[in-house]
């Protein structure tokens, strides 16, 4: 069946244009928006325009007159880059824990972790705002790398569960008996060993950091607002100013995108260190 | 230094007992072997002395210290893996160094042990490669001389030959009984090969069900098999077991005789047991030959001489050397 299906003209032919249609569908949205950003604002609203325009950059000359973005942009690297490296501080013992001194109840802790990623933000809302209000950490950078590493670390912690699960328990008892102490073990062997699992959880993990937006935007107002904040806070009032506002969406999200195109390479390899039975 | 002792050792996997309360001592520079059939808790025990489980109850004493409660990286123990469970990220240098740097030793004494390791052990050629450059046989040397550079007290072996072809086994087994003459440390040793067992323990602890069967020296366990358990583990090919109206003849329940002690003759013996030839085979050296009919035990398995004259079919008469009876009672024990 499954050959008869490769073999078939579908199989050679209509696979990849499904696949490059799918692909489309997915790239439209971001596409549209950088050719968006090329267009002045006035231009971005004419329908004559819609294709054919005389491309500018001025939109993005002006980002930073216009929207300040170097501001937020620098927040949202703190904020990210802080709260990954805290997830992971207390992600990768954890892990480490559970991968390899399993106890009774480690797969019930981790399906309870996993289960708060399912509580509706909203319903902490208040609760969060308040608590941020009244201990007067409300639009600081501590309180979104708090929260940013609290959301993530249920995904940190499984990921790198699974990954540290590939380790034969032989190795780290190797180590255990050559010697070394907890933390010696984790920094020679474990970390080593799990490079590449690290370095895609710590990626995703900073992706999500830098994506979210339910916290960021009402937990701050200028000083540790991110790109989230920015974009946010431009929607209605500049509603018209497509141009700009793509121009400032595309530089808010070209970050990401470029990260996780450069880091694809490395994090496969990341995985294949030499196959030791 | 060296000196092992398990007191009323018991280990449970949640209400499994897998281990009873269990007394042992291994002497100091011993060579001891545990043997027994598989899950029979051979590693759970050596685990237990290395402090890579926790013991139920009971105490594990090294030298007279009570090491219960310390770490397996605090008891100063070398193990060798089945699996060698190098560190694949490390050049085999790094692997033989690991030890040494985690105790703080100086570069040039690291150097200079790994070199001396390297050449004992044949590695010398492999230091900068990979574990996964390396063949089993290799792997294993390094694994050992991970083991070696750290001077333990005591080296634990879990089935360290158990993923190596045979020829290789035999040259390893050699090895590692080389290495033991040398150095003179304790070594514990877990394999279910009683040919290893024999081989190379200087006392060997036969196990089955978490229980110890019988401890003694090879000879020991050959000569004077504690129960049936012990008589049939010990010895290759197995030892023969008769029940019913010949072992009655001896006043035992069941009686005992091994290969090598019953001649076997084409002409009519008198007393002699009667039987027909199964499958006869050829080593060279001797032959083993399966023959049924033989009442209480079928079939029976005898050691000849390697140019034998039988054949499938063929009607043999066996008779036992009578001073190398062994004889059991109704509960196997040996009387
Ligand atoms: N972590 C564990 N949890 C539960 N039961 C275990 C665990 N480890 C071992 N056991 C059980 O303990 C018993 C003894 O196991 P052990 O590995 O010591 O046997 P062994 O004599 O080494 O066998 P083998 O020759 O197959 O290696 C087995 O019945 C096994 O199922
Ligand atoms: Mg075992």
């Amino acid at each position: 069946m499954a050959i008869v299906a490769q073999n078939s003209k579908f199989g050679i032919f209509g696979r990849p244009i499904l696949a490059w249609v799918v692909a489309m569908v997915f790239f439209f949205p971001i596409f549209w928006l950088v050719f968006t950003s090329f267009k002045t604002d006035a231009d971005a609203v004419k329908p004559e325009f819609l294709f054919f325009f005389t491309p500018t950059l001025d939109n993005y000359l002006n980002m930073t007159e216009n929207y300040d973005y170097w501001r937020f942009a620098t927040n949202s690297v703190i904020t990210s880059v802080l709260a990954t490296a805290v997830a992971l501080f207390v992600g990768i013992p954890a892990a480490y824990a559970m991968a390899f001194n399993p106890a009774r109840h480690t797969k019930d802790i981790l399906m309870w972790m996993l289960s708060t990623k399912m509580l509706p933000a909203a319903a902490v809302l208040y609760p969060m705002t308040f608590l941020a209000k009244g201990a007067g950490i409300f639009d600081t950078h501590f309180v979104i790398v708090l929260v940013l590493a609290l959301i993530n670390l249920p995904i940190v912690v499984w990921m790198l569960f699974t990954y540290f699960k590939e380790i034969p328990k032989d190795i780290i008892e190797a180590g255990q008996m050559d010697g070394v102490n907890t933390w010696g073990e984790i920094k020679e062997i474990l970390i080593p060993l799990a490079w590449g699992g690290i370095a895609s959880t710590a990626l995703l993990c900073f992706i999500f950091c830098w994506n979210e937006a339910y916290w960021t935007v009402r937990l701050t107002t200028t000083d540790a607002a991110t790109l989230s904040k920015l974009i946010e806070g431009n929607r209605a009032p500049e509603g018209l100013f497509f141009g700009r506002l793509s121009a400032v969406s595309a530089a808010a999200v070209g970050p990401i995108v470029v990260l996780g195109w450069f880091c694809q390479k490395q994090l496969v390899q990341g995985l294949t260190f030499g196959a030791v039975k | 230094m060296g000196q092992i002792v398990l007191e009323n050792v018991v280990k449970k996997f949640g209400d499994t007992e897998v281990i009873p309360p269990l007394n042992l001592t291994i002497e100091e520079g011993e060579f001891a072997v545990f043997v027994g059939p598989s899950g029979c808790g051979k590693s759970t025990l050596l685990r237990l002395i290395a402090g890579l489980e926790d013991t139920t109850a009971g105490k594990v004493l090294i030298d007279g210290e009570d090491v219960t409660e310390v770490p397996p990286s605090k008891r100063g123990l070398a193990m060798v893996f089945q699996s060698y469970a190098l560190y694949p990220h490390m050049t085999v240098r790094k692997n033989i160094a690991f030890p040494m740097r985690m105790a703080g030793m100086s570069q040039a004494e690291q150097d200079e042990k790994i070199e001396a390791a390297a050449k004992s052990l044949n590695l010398t050629d492999y230091l900068d490669r990979k574990p996964g450059q390396l063949s089993g046989g290799q792997r294993q040397r390094v694994a050992i001389g991970r083991a070696i550079v750290r001077e333990p007290s005591a080296f634990l072996f879990d089935e360290p030959l158990s993923n190596l072809d045979a020829a290789l086994r035999v040259g390893m087994r050699l090895e590692i009984s080389e290495m033991h003459k040398r150095l003179k440390t304790t070594m514990i040793y877990v394999t279910h090969d009683q040919v290893e067992a024999m081989t190379m323990a200087d006392r060997i602890v036969v196990l089955q069900g978490g229980v110890i069967e019988q401890v003694g020296t090879p000879l020991e366990l050959y000569h004077t098999p504690r129960n049936k358990f012990v008589a049939g583990f010990i010895g290759s090919p197995k030892m023969n077991l008769l029940e019913g109206a010949e072992a009655k003849k001896h006043k035992a329940h069941t009686i005992g005789i091994r290969p090598e002690h019953i001649k076997v003759s084409t002409k009519s013996v008198k007393g002699a047991w009667k039987g027909t030839v199964g499958v006869a085979e050829h080593l060279g050296s001797d032959t083993f030959i399966h023959i049924h009919g033989v009442e209480g035990c079928d079939p029976m398995t005898v050691r000849a001489a390697g140019d034998v004259a039988v054949k499938h079919g063929d009607t043999v008469y066996l008779s036992p050397d009578k001073s190398q009876i062994h004889k059991f009672d109704d509960a196997g024990l040996r009387i």
